[in-house]
Parts: C-alpha cells; structure tokens; sequence
C-alpha cells in the first residue's frame, strides 16, 4: 500500500516502525486505496491499455505523479492484472509489458545507485512518468475534441435545393416547349385531317359505285335516303359528289317534282337499254 | 457594376447550392475575378449579420465559408431521424486526438502514446470519415506511414485551422524529473523477458 522501503532516493524512510508518506507519519491507514471490486469488473473492460489503468489508480488515490510510491503501484496494478486474468477478459500482452516495467523501475529504485556514474541522478520512473503525462495530456484533448460540435452529429450543412451537375443531367422544360409541342401536335392533326379529306376525294369513285349498287338493288331512292350523317360531314360530302359526278356522267337521273318535293335518284335506264 | 446587396445575394445562393464549404477564390468567380477579397470578406462578414439569430448560421471554416444549423437545434432534428449517428469510441478519439495535436505520427507513435496497439479499424474509421490521411512516410525500416489531420477534420469540427484546436492542459509541468528518456527506455526489456 505504501512505500515503507527506504529507497535510495528517498533517505527520509528510516525509522523502522513508522509508516510515513513523503516524509510525513502516516496514523492511519487510508481508505481510498481500493476499488470496490463490483465496480471493478464493470470498468475493467472500460481501461484502454495499461497507461489508462495507472492513470486510474494514481489519480484515484491523488498520489502525486511526479512521486509515484512505485510498490503499492505496482502491486495494484498486478492485482488489477490478476483480476482481468481471472475474469477471463482477454488480457492484451501490453499489461504484461507493463507490468514487466514497473516491477523493473521498482528494484531498480531498491538498489544502491552508484555514486561515480553521471547518469545516477536520474530517475527510473522519469519515462515512466513522461509517458502518464503524455498519454494523460491526449486523453484529456480527446474529451475536449469529443464535446466540440461536429458536422453530422450535432450540426448539418445547409443545401437549398438545386439541380446538380453531378446528378443525371435532365433536360431543361420550359413553358414554351410545352406550347411548341403542343404547336406541332396541331399541326400534325390538320395534316392528318387534310389527309383524310383527300382519302375521302379519292374515295369520290368508291361512292359512286356503292350509290349505283345502292340503285341497281332499290331502283329508285330519295336523296335523302343516300346520305348517312353518323359518317361525317367529310362523307356527306362525297356522297354529294358522287352524286353529281354520276349525274353529269348520266350514270343517273336526278329528279324532282316540285320545289322542295323530295328528290329521287334513279339509275338512266333510256341510255343503258 | 453589381450594387453590393445583389453581390451578398448571389453569395448567399451560392453558398446555400453548396454541400461544401465555399472557398473565397470560388467565390470570386462568381463575379468573374471583378470583386477583391476583401470587400468579399466584408460581404460575407455582413450576410453573417444578417442570419445571426436565425436557425441557421455561417460560419467561416478551413475551406471556406458554409451555411449550418445550429447545434443547439439538433436534438430537434434528430426526432425526424431516431437514428442518430453512433458517437466515436475513446480509443477512436485518443486516437484522432494524438493525430491532431501531434501530427505527423505514425501509427508507432501513437502506441508508444497510448500504451496499446492501435488496431487497423481504428485508423480506417478515421481515414473513411476523410479526417486523416497519409502525408509521408518515415525514412526508417518498414516506412511506417504518416498521419496529418485533412482540412475536412478541420471544416467537420468548425475549425479554420489547427491553432483553434482547444489548447493541451499541462496536467503537472512542475517536473522535477529530468525528461530524459535513453536510461530508462534502454534497458526495461531484460528484466521482462525473465
């Protein structure tokens, strides 16, 4: 729990039964040192490598990291490293490096240190430390980058609406091609009528064959009687010429009796006998 | 000439039309190289007048300038969309932050930092999200790659540059220890090995 040992740095530790802290007699024992070991196995798994769980029981128990008492360090930190082993948590082999380490700075610091040597007054946990400190230092910067607000998860980009290049390229309507198509589609329908009218012309011949089959069956119609309205004006029409085409050609005779008497079409027989 | 209002509002459209922050020489094509700098800036700083107090805010970021809503409303939005992003893990932001603060490392660096092996997943979530990349390569066995911070890290966070990063705290400078690090990292591998 606490470094009773006399170290050579630390020539403060020399009554044997007095526990004492950085100098200072200890009356009683602290009751910070330990994790309550529920508490434990849920955050085991929360540590995110050895340098986390140092940080944990250092600045758990306020030891000063530029003085850390590296027994009871380490022997929490193997009694950490126990527990994880024992809970079968799959223990990374940086624990074990770590673990290596500490026991290694801490019989280092058991031994005399050789006077003569220029380099005796460093420190074996000095790396140790440099490496908390550091790790500490990103640790904090990443919760501080972590609660700055971030694109996507606590802000987003405004776009107002618009056709992008990148997208599939779709042709531009504006009211005017509508009215141009529009336009055409007319002008395509007079054709096509004017196109039907002159079917309709042609079909002047087809008329006075069917008018003379007509005749040939009835002998005589009224002229009423050769015209069908439900066909169109256009059929009207041509009835009508085929009519007068048969007249002037004397296929038939038209006649009538009196004004507004009704008129009969009959084939001219006096020629064809 | 463009009277400068019908300037602030061709800017404003250009930026809303953006995805993208919009840099100040695109946004000098916008009137064919004709207004300077500037009087861009003093536009914009104005059209950001303009929208303070609404929902939506410009910002002046890395790569220019982007039109955003406020963080404060997202809680709002997420309720049109319950699922809301997954945050980072720890070791994912330790890990963005060593790559930020101290750029370029390679992925040995930030092991050495954080004490534990840096997995590939970690690296490609970063590098996936475009807010690191590599730079280089150190010139020593292996070539270990290189990572920097891009300027999309700098735009997503609502940065312009890596100065407006919050500042490192300096969690005990008193040192007494002298930093070196060659006695004590030279020999902790013998001892471990037994």
């Amino acid at each position: 729990m606490i470094e009773a040992a006399g170290a050579a740095a630390h020539p403060v530790f020399v009554a044997a039964n007095v526990v004492r802290i950085y100098g200072e007699p200890l009356a009683e024992m602290p009751t910070d040192l330990y994790i309550p070991p529920d508490a434990l196995e849920v955050m085991l798994e929360a540590f995110q490598g050895p340098l986390d769980l140092l940080l944990y029981l250092i600045r758990k128990q306020n030891l000063n990291i530029l003085d850390i008492p590296m027994a009871s360090l380490t022997r929490q930190y193997l009694e950490y490293v126990d527990l994880m082993r024992a809970k079968n948590l799959e223990l990374a082999a940086e624990y074990l490096v770590m673990a290596a380490m500490l026991i290694e700075i801490k019989s280092r610091m058991l031994l005399p240190r050789p006077a003569t040597v220029e380099e005796a007054e460093n420190d074996p946990r000095a790396e140790l430390v440099r490496r908390l400190l550091e790790y500490e230092r990103m640790k904090l910067a990443a919760q501080k980058l972590d609660q700055m607000p971030q694109l996507g998860r606590d802000l987003l980009a405004v776009v107002a609406y618009v056709e992008r290049t990148t997208a599939e390229r779709l042709p531009d309507v504006h009211p005017r091609d509508l009215a141009e198509a529009w336009r055409s589609l007319l002008q395509r329908a007079r054709l096509h009528a004017h196109h039907k009218v002159s079917r309709e012309e042609l079909s002047v011949r087809e008329h006075m064959s069917r008018i003379l089959r007509q005749l040939k069956e009835h002998r005589v119609l009224e002229f009423r009687e050769m015209f069908d309205p439900a066909r169109g004006v256009a059929v009207l029409v041509v009835t009508l010429l085929a009519l007068l085409e048969l007249a002037r050609e004397t296929l038939i005779e038209i006649t009538q009796s009196g004004s507004f008497a009704p008129i009969y079409a009959r084939i001219a027989h006096a020629q064809s006998v | 000439m463009l009277n400068p209002s019908e300037a602030k509002r061709i800017i404003e459209a250009a930026l809303l039309a953006s995805p993208e922050p919009v840099s100040l020489p695109e946004l000098k094509r916008l009137f064919e190289d004709q207004i300077g700098p500037d009087t861009l800036r003093r536009l914009l700083g104005e059209l950001r007048e303009e929208w303070s107090g609404r929902a939506i805010e410009l910002v002046n970021l890395a790569g220019g300038w982007r039109f955003q809503t406020k963080p404060e409303l997202q809680p709002f939005l997420e309720r049109l969309n319950p699922e809301k992003p997954p945050r980072y893990s720890r070791a994912v932001m330790e890990t963005l932050a060593i790559i930020a603060y101290r750029q370029p490392v390679s992925r040995g660096d930030i092991e050495d930092i954080r004490g534990v092996a840096v997995s590939a997943q970690i690296i490609q979530t970063l590098e996936s999200r475009g807010w690191i990349d590599v730079v280089g390569h150190r010139d020593t066995p292996g070539r270990p790659a290189l990572y920097a911070t891009t300027q999309s890290f700098l735009n997503d966070l609502g940065l312009i540059s890596l100065q407006e990063l919050p500042p490192l705290e300096e969690v005990a400078r008193t040192l007494e220890l002298e930093p070196s690090p060659s006695p004590a990292q030279a020999e902790p591998g013998q001892p471990a090995a037994e």
